[in-house]
């Protein structure tokens, strides 16, 4: 297990490879669908300090308020591909070292990373609550009003999140691999001539 | 026949419900899980993601906190006896969900598609969904199923013949759809899913049809020798596809296979695949004014 602690080096990330198993640790900011248009769209500047050198989560939480503070208390990752549009211009732009969420995703996200020197993490989908434990400081929210719970940007501490490198910044993906191992088989159950 | 009972009774009960099934999963799932795991070889990042997934349940039990922080769409089986009104029950549903809202088992989830605003309780169009049949029990039966949208958005149809699959219009091919799906779910649905299939009906029944199958349990047989043999036949299959829990690779794609079938036209044959994570949050509720009791 690979201690990180964000905001990262870029030379730390790019140490990184396929298989690796991290445990995050520090401020990461949660972005999904709108979030992701409105980065590209409006590139606005009030988010670009919290974003710099860390890593945006793919994640729309379950929280609860408690007198002015918030809490996470399910926060697994939604499925990353939706993102594949946004995400390489994302990590450019605001200086990612690093994007977290479930099933891996596309060609340009993973020049992205290669060029940028980021990585990839996947965490358990369904992980809701084990990931919400690791949560331990909710800083603040932006467009929460906006863009309702799930899919405004959370800036947040973490502590002890697991995660596995599925992309690294040397062009290794692990989604890729296997994809075309699955889809020989496939071929063959279906008597597909290959 | 008669069933008196109380507004209030009845929203609470909708409410534990939704609790139980946002923070709990079925002991048949469970059971499949458990299972699954065993198979992973020792030390796999296979068997890693199903213990990591077994102690995510036990803490969302403990803590009453959902499994997923994706509640889903959620939609609703409900069978009355003669005489009670969908009007009512689809009001009482609708409070015991902004209700189940405010208490965070579910997450806000009903998004206006034109402005793109979230409701902020779960209710608005068609959310949550529900569907009444009439029944002779002297009772009312409500069935929940929490559906992410990782899951919802890889469940699909297929229109036979296929040429690319070389699927033709009968059972085989509904074999080929099947597998394809799951190859392309991949990374998507949460592996290991649970494939609820729909064969035949229209464009609608059918996919209703096959959400429908997400309700058995997971352990059942078909009633039909021929379909119990294709479910057993595509499970096995499914599960030589080495995606494994979560796409890591591993023993493990599928946890169930479970068909239904419905006449279809002369001239469509179509196959629906509801694709369900392995967070496969379905539970029931019988309740008269006496007694609740939940499966």
């Amino acid at each position: 297990m690979i201690d990180l602690k964000l905001p990262i080096d870029e030379k730390t990330i790019r140490k990184l490879k396929v298989g690796d198993e991290v445990s995050l640790n520090g401020r990461l900011v949660t972005g999904r669908d709108a979030a992701h248009v409105w980065l590209v769209k409006e590139r606005p500047d009030l988010v670009r300090d919290f974003l710099k050198d860390t890593m945006i989560y793919h994640c729309g939480p379950v929280v609860k308020k408690r007198g002015n503070d918030w809490e996470f208390v399910a926060a697994g990752p939604t499925t990353s591909i939706r993102e594949e549009p946004y995400q390489g211009t994302v990590i450019q732009e605001y200086g990612l070292r690093g994007v977290i969420g479930k099933g891996g995703m596309g060609p340009e996200t993973l020049k992205a990373l290669e060029t940028n020197g980021a990585v990839y993490l996947h965490a358990i989908g369904g992980l809701a609550t084990l990931i919400a434990e690791s949560v331990v400081k909710v800083h603040t929210v932006f467009k929460l009003e906006e863009f309702g719970v799930p899919e405004a940007m959370w800036v947040i501490d973490v502590r002890d999140f697991p995660a596995v490198v599925t992309m690294d910044s040397h062009g290794g993906s692990l989604h890729d691999k296997i994809f075309h191992h699955s889809d020989e088989i496939r071929k063959k159950l279906l008597h597909i001539d290959v | 026949m008669k069933l008196d009972f109380q507004d209030h009774a009845f929203r609470a009960a909708v409410l534990e419900l939704i609790r139980r099934a946002s923070t709990d999963l079925a002991p048949d799932v469970v059971r499949a899980i458990q299972t699954a795991r065993e198979n992973e070889d020792e030390g796999s990042a296979a068997r890693g993601v199903l213990s990591a997934i077994l102690k995510n349940i036990e803490r969302a039990r403990e803590k009453s906190t959902p499994i997923c922080q994706d509640t889903g769409t959620n939609m609703y089986e409900v069978t009355l006896p003669l005489g009670v009104s969908m009007r009512r029950i689809d009001t009482l549903i609708r409070e015991a969900t902004r209700e189940a809202t405010e208490k965070v088992y579910l997450r806000p989830n009903a998004v206006d598609p034109v402005t793109g605003k979230n409701s902020g309780d779960n209710t608005g169009v068609f959310a949550p969904y529900i569907h009444f049949e009439e029944w002779d029990e002297p009772a009312i039966g409500v069935k929940l199923l929490l559906k992410g949208g990782g899951c919802e958005n890889v469940s699909t149809q297929y229109t036979l013949p296929d040429v690319t699959l070389k699927a033709g219009r009968d059972l085989e091919g509904v074999y080929k759809s099947v597998v394809d799906a799951v190859v392309k779910a991949q990374g998507r649905g949460c592996a290991p899913g649970i494939l609820g299939v729909g064969v035949g009906g229209d464009r609608s029944s059918g996919m209703m049809l096959a959400k429908k199958q997400l309700f058995r349990r997971l352990d059942d047989t078909h009633p039909d020798p021929e379909l119990a043999q294709l479910e057993f036949r595509l499970l096995k299959d499914l599960n030589s596809l080495g995606i494994g829990p979560m796409g890591f690779g591993g023993k493990t794609t599928a946890l169930a296979v479970k068909i239904g079938v419905a006449h279809r036209l002369p001239a469509s044959f179509f196959v629906s695949v509801a694709y369900m994570c392995w967070a496969d949050r379905k539970h029931s509720m019988r309740f008269t004014p006496d007694e609740v009791s939940y499966d």
